[in-house]
């Protein structure tokens, strides 16, 4: 039954894959990662401040992202930010945004979401001595936070921070629905002009499953080391 | 030096931890405050430097009033070096990063000049070989030197210890008290909220003693040891002293 595939449209569509499709495709998981970071870092800093609108408008903003399926932000987010863009500097006609940069704005307040509930654990994990020493010796709000609460969050974090990275990974594939060539997208586009859908879909599947199999052993060994370093 | 009147302070409008206290410590005089648990010495020490607020009188420090909306909180702090229960050494910094980090981020000083403070501080406490480990790979009364070496590394006017041997293994508090009262000898204006009744007979000038939320009692060393004027004050020594 096997004889009537071809695994051979792999190996012949294999630059395309990997240099087109999945630089893209991890292009898009570090920036959004990093954007995510920074933005949830920062919402996890409002909700976590004593200010009390601030943190409702944080809060607000989390439960919103959380609220909502991811294709249909990125859907939205595509057809709505030419107009907003539009709007906002009074140009005559709605601003192009290429789909890379409306894909990625979208997963980096997306993300921001999750990434800023888990630097809010971290910091929370952050016993309150340490803020009240950092203050004594006289360093600012700001100073603490940047040199002794962060760091120690980041540190503790990391390991739930890169696994919601390979989330993240796996979900930037929803970005087929904007026909962008990510691997997932590429794989797609051959195994339709092709006709070769099961062969390209199995093996996408099993890139995905590889890469983020070894990501997460590699996440469970640096977990490990942590605990020996504490 | 530090001038507390009439501080009160409240954690609810039903629950009162500081009522009415007032009292002051002058430069280079060593006070002890002493207590059972609960009676707010810990908050009162905190309130000092601003890290607790209050409700009503005044704290100044060097003529700083630290209740004063105006005032600039970092810089007062940075001139009053507190000594924490729970060390609160910074975990991810190495030993010597400890030391450096707010002579550098506060008092703006170049790297290498708090690089030799902080080794001199180090050897002064007794732990320059430890300087590049970090305050895990150490034990509590290394952890509480380098604490108190932290702070000194500022230059402080005044220093508080808030209970800075209760979180300590007993074979290791003579280590840390030895750092305490070679500090009070060179004439360091000191607060200190300890139960050592040995580190107060030995170099303390005065001792206050609180209980729920009061100044009960505040006399100078001899006074208190020899004949506390307030029943609670007699019934807390008898407790403590017994053996």
């Amino acid at each position: 039954m096997l004889g009537s595939f071809d695994f051979d449209v792999i190996r012949r569509s294999l630059p395309y894959l990997f240099y087109e499709g999945m630089t893209f495709t991890l292009t898009l998981t570090a920036l959004a990662a990093l954007g995510g970071l920074i933005f949830g870092t920062a919402i996890a800093l409002m909700r976590l401040s004593g200010y009390k609108t601030l943190g409702r408008i944080a809060g607000l903003y989390v439960d919103f992202m959380r609220s909502l399926p991811l294709v249909l932000v990125i859907f939205w987010f595509y057809f709505l930010v030419p107009y907003i863009g539009q709007w906002l500097t009074g140009a005559s006609r709605p601003i192009s945004v290429g789909a890379f940069a409306s894909s990625l704005i979208t997963f980096i307040m997306f993300e921001a979401a999750y990434f800023s509930e888990i630097m809010r654990a971290g910091i929370q994990s952050i016993s309150r001595g340490q803020p009240a020493a950092a203050s004594a010796l006289g360093l600012s709000y700001a100073q603490t936070m940047r040199y002794v609460v962060l760091p120690q969050a980041f540190r503790n974090m990391l390991p739930v921070l890169l696994t919601q990275t390979i989330v993240l990974f796996q979900d930037t594939s929803l970005v087929y629905v904007l026909s962008i060539p990510d691997f997932l997208g590429a794989a797609s586009k051959v195994a339709q002009r092709d006709g070769r859908l099961v062969e390209m879909y199995l093996f996408a599947a099993v890139v995905y499953f590889t890469i983020s199999c070894i990501a997460s052993f590699g996440v469970r060994r640096l977990q490990s080391r942590i605990a020996i370093i504490r | 030096m530090i001038e507390i009147s009439h501080v009160n302070k409240w954690y609810s409008p039903t629950f009162q931890v500081l009522t009415d206290c007032t009292t002051s410590v002058t430069k280079g005089e060593v006070v002890v405050v002493c207590g059972p648990s609960g009676s707010g010495k810990s908050t009162l020490i905190k309130c000092v430097n601003a890290l607790e607020p209050f409700q009503s009188g005044d704290i100044s420090v060097d003529g700083t009033k630290v209740n004063d909306p105006k005032t600039n909180l970092p810089k007062l702090r940075s001139r009053v070096g507190m000594v924490f229960q729970h060390f609160e050494l910074f975990p991810h910094l190495k030993i010597i990063d400890n030391l450096c980090l707010a002579q550098e981020k506060v008092l703006g000083r170049a790297h290498d000049k708090s690089v030799t403070k902080g080794m001199q501080l180090l050897e002064r406490v007794g732990l320059k070989e430890q300087a590049q480990k970090f305050p895990a790979q150490l034990s509590g009364g290394q952890q509480q030197r380098v604490a108190i070496a932290r702070a000194l590394a500022m230059d402080p006017i005044v220093m508080l210890f808030d209970e800075p041997t209760s979180a300590l293994d007993p074979e290791m508090v003579s280590e840390v008290l030895d750092v305490m009262v070679d500090l009070a000898r060179e004439g360091m204006t000191m607060m200190v909220v300890t139960h050592e009744m040995g580190f107060a007979r030995k170099v303390a000038n005065r001792v206050i003693f609180m209980d729920r939320g009061e100044i009960v009692e505040d006399a100078p060393k001899d006074d208190f040891f020899g004949k506390p004027r307030s029943d609670r004050a007699q019934k807390f020594l008898s407790k403590i002293l017994s053996h």
